[in-house]
């Protein structure tokens, strides 16, 4: 077995067994720490697939991540309130299912990341960073001057959503289930990675000229790759709302991109699994300094720039072993 | 010359002052090796980019196999079956011998908006790709990372590329450069076998390649055709020596 397999299989036993480790260590509220874990780390896995294989650093991320959890939020909101979606036409009304919100929440953040990505793909190097960044922060002062939906205060959720026979205020009952969109999505990137549209993504990444010049034409493929990571972000914002029970334009804020972009250097960019780790370190750190300073990133930062100028590929490199791109 | 693979006529274009290409007009004809040699600056490199339309020219049209490609975008002239190699060495660094050549092959196959099966169990990709590596004679690196390549071995890999997607027309720019006496032999009887059966375009310094692999020789000078003649009667032109002595115009 390589050191490869290991790795991911004790990240696996480590995943499924957390909820009964937190019981037995007698702190269950950490049960919803690791909920929080994983719904980052899909968010950052999603952010990996372009920024670690594409080589497109995208600063808006969390953009999507916002307007996933803002689908959830209004049609919960308007499920509530017993009314028409105003902004739709007919008679559309609000509902609080999951198999309707989450998946309308990844379209939603898909068509989103259509838009933004076929006008910040024509741009490249610090120009894409700087569009990509306005774009999200302007999504950000859209939702604070909506005062129908919360505005700067954002939305309560009244209720999480509902799926099926599953109690999602049980916490590990919903650990689970943002575990299975975690895996799955995780699944789903891996094979992409390796798959014949996977090879054209990560050729524009290294000579996106000779890519051209051989036969392909790029944008088309680095757009794809691009709506796909805005719609794992919209999956993990749909959980996101879930989880704190509230939706605000905060999610879509700035910081909010750099988190999930750090999440990803920190465990190791173009590893798809690296992107876990660096957000369960960089979560459990704020969870554990912050009991210690408010100012937690004095230690975060020192600790980021040590790990980047060591460990090329982050956490997940110096775990596995140096050796590059080797799957 | 209507039948030809490659034809680029009145072809202008201009860096500021710099007139790059001017008015520049020859042809390729099919099977043909066709090399462009010049002084530095002659505009060889860039009369390459417009016809694989890295450059769009100021003005002039490129006829390639008779249909005029002067407005299409890179991509389609390569899928069209025109392939251009690089002077500076043009890989993908971190990717193996076999995935450089089987993402050439991988471009000629349709779209690759496959998303599902693994590209490196394909195949209809890897097969093609280890043929191509063993005609320049690099099968016994399929599995190496091109960052652990020689120099002369990366220059033969962008050659199996090229040669790997069969095109009908090859642009070279500088296929031997920064290569040794022996690798530049190596590389020469790579080339050798594809007169006849593919237009080639060759930019290149080394004149003992060039006379030995033309068929057609034109001289370039500022951007311009100085004459045009086989091997022979370009090696003779007494114009050809004083453009490469520097004293002409």
């Amino acid at each position: 077995m390589s050191r490869r397999t290991l790795v991911h299989l004790i990240g696996l036993a480590v995943l499924l067994c957390l909820p009964v480790l937190a019981d037995l260590s007698g702190e269950p509220f950490l049960v919803n720490v690791s909920s929080r874990v994983l719904i980052y780390a899909l968010a950052a896995v999603s952010l990996d697939l372009i920024l670690g294989y594409g080589a497109m650093v995208s600063f808006g991320h969390g953009a999507f991540f916002g307007i996933g959890a803002y689908v959830v939020g209004i049609l919960t909101h308007h499920a509530f309130n017993a009314e028409d979606i105003p902004f739709l036409p007919g008679d559309w009304v609000g509902t609080t299912m999951a198999l309707v919100q989450w998946p309308l929440a990844i379209i939603v953040s898909g068509v989103f990341a259509l838009v933004i990505g076929a006008l910040s793909l024509r741009t490249r190097g610090v120009y894409f960073i700087m569009i990509t960044l306005a774009f999200a922060q302007m999504l950000y002062y859209f939702m604070i001057s909506l005062p129908n939906y919360g505005g700067e205060d954002g939305l309560n959720l009244w209720e999480r959503s509902t799926l099926g026979p599953l109690d999602l205020y049980d916490e590990w009952t919903f650990y689970y289930v943002c575990l299975i969109a975690l895996l799955g999505f995780l699944f789903l990137t891996r094979r992409i990675v390796t798959s014949r549209f996977g090879m054209v993504i990560r050729g524009c990444q290294q000579n996106e000229t000779r890519m051209r010049a051989l036969g392909f034409p790029t944008y088309r493929y680095k757009l794809t790759a691009f709506v796909i990571a805005g719609m794992g972000a919209g999956l993990a914002g749909a959980l996101a709302a879930n989880h704190t029970e509230f939706v605000g334009p905060g999610l879509m804020h700035w910081t909010r991109s750099g988190e999930i972009m750090v999440m990803v250097i920190l465990g190791g960019m173009g590893t798809l699994f690296g992107p876990v780790l660096g957000a369960a370190t960089l979560l459990v750190m704020e969870e554990v300094l912050i009991h210690y300073t408010e100012h937690w990133m004095v230690i975060l930062g020192p600790f980021l720039l040590f790990v980047v100028l060591f460990a090329r590929r982050g956490i997940y490199g110096w775990l596995v072993g140096g050796e590059k791109h080797d799957d | 010359m209507t039948d030809a693979v490659l034809e680029v006529r009145d072809l202008s274009k201009a860096f500021g002052a710099v007139q790059a290409s001017d008015r520049l007009s020859f042809s390729v004809a099919p099977g043909q090796v066709h090399a462009l040699i010049g002084p530095n600056g002659a505009g060889k490199s860039t009369a390459i980019a417009q016809i694989s339309g890295e450059l769009s020219p100021d003005s002039g049209q490129i006829m390639f196999e008779g249909r005029d490609i002067t407005s299409l975008p890179t991509y389609q002239r390569a899928r069209g079956g025109m392939q251009r190699s690089y002077q500076i060495t043009s890989l993908f660094q971190d990717l193996t011998v076999e995935d450089n050549v089987a993402m050439a092959i991988q471009a000629q196959q349709g779209h690759s908006f496959r998303f599902w099966g693994a590209a490196r169990k394909a195949s209809v990709l890897r097969e093609p790709a280890n043929d191509a590596l063993a005609r320049v004679g690099l099968q016994a690196k399929a599995a190496h990372v091109v960052t652990a390549l020689s120099h002369g071995e990366q220059r033969q890999l962008e050659i199996a590329m090229v040669l790997a997607t069969k095109p009908r027309l090859l642009l070279l720019d500088e296929p031997m450069a920064g290569m040794g006496q022996s690798e530049s032999r190596a590389m020469m009887e790579i080339l050798r076998p594809l007169k006849g059966s593919v237009g080639v375009l060759l930019v290149e310094h080394d004149m003992d390649v060039v006379f030995s692999l033309a068929d057609v020789v034109s001289v370039l000078v500022k951007g311009t055709v100085l004459m045009t003649g086989t091997p022979d009667e370009v090696r003779r032109d007494s114009r050809v020596r004083s453009a490469y002595l520097g004293d002409e115009g």
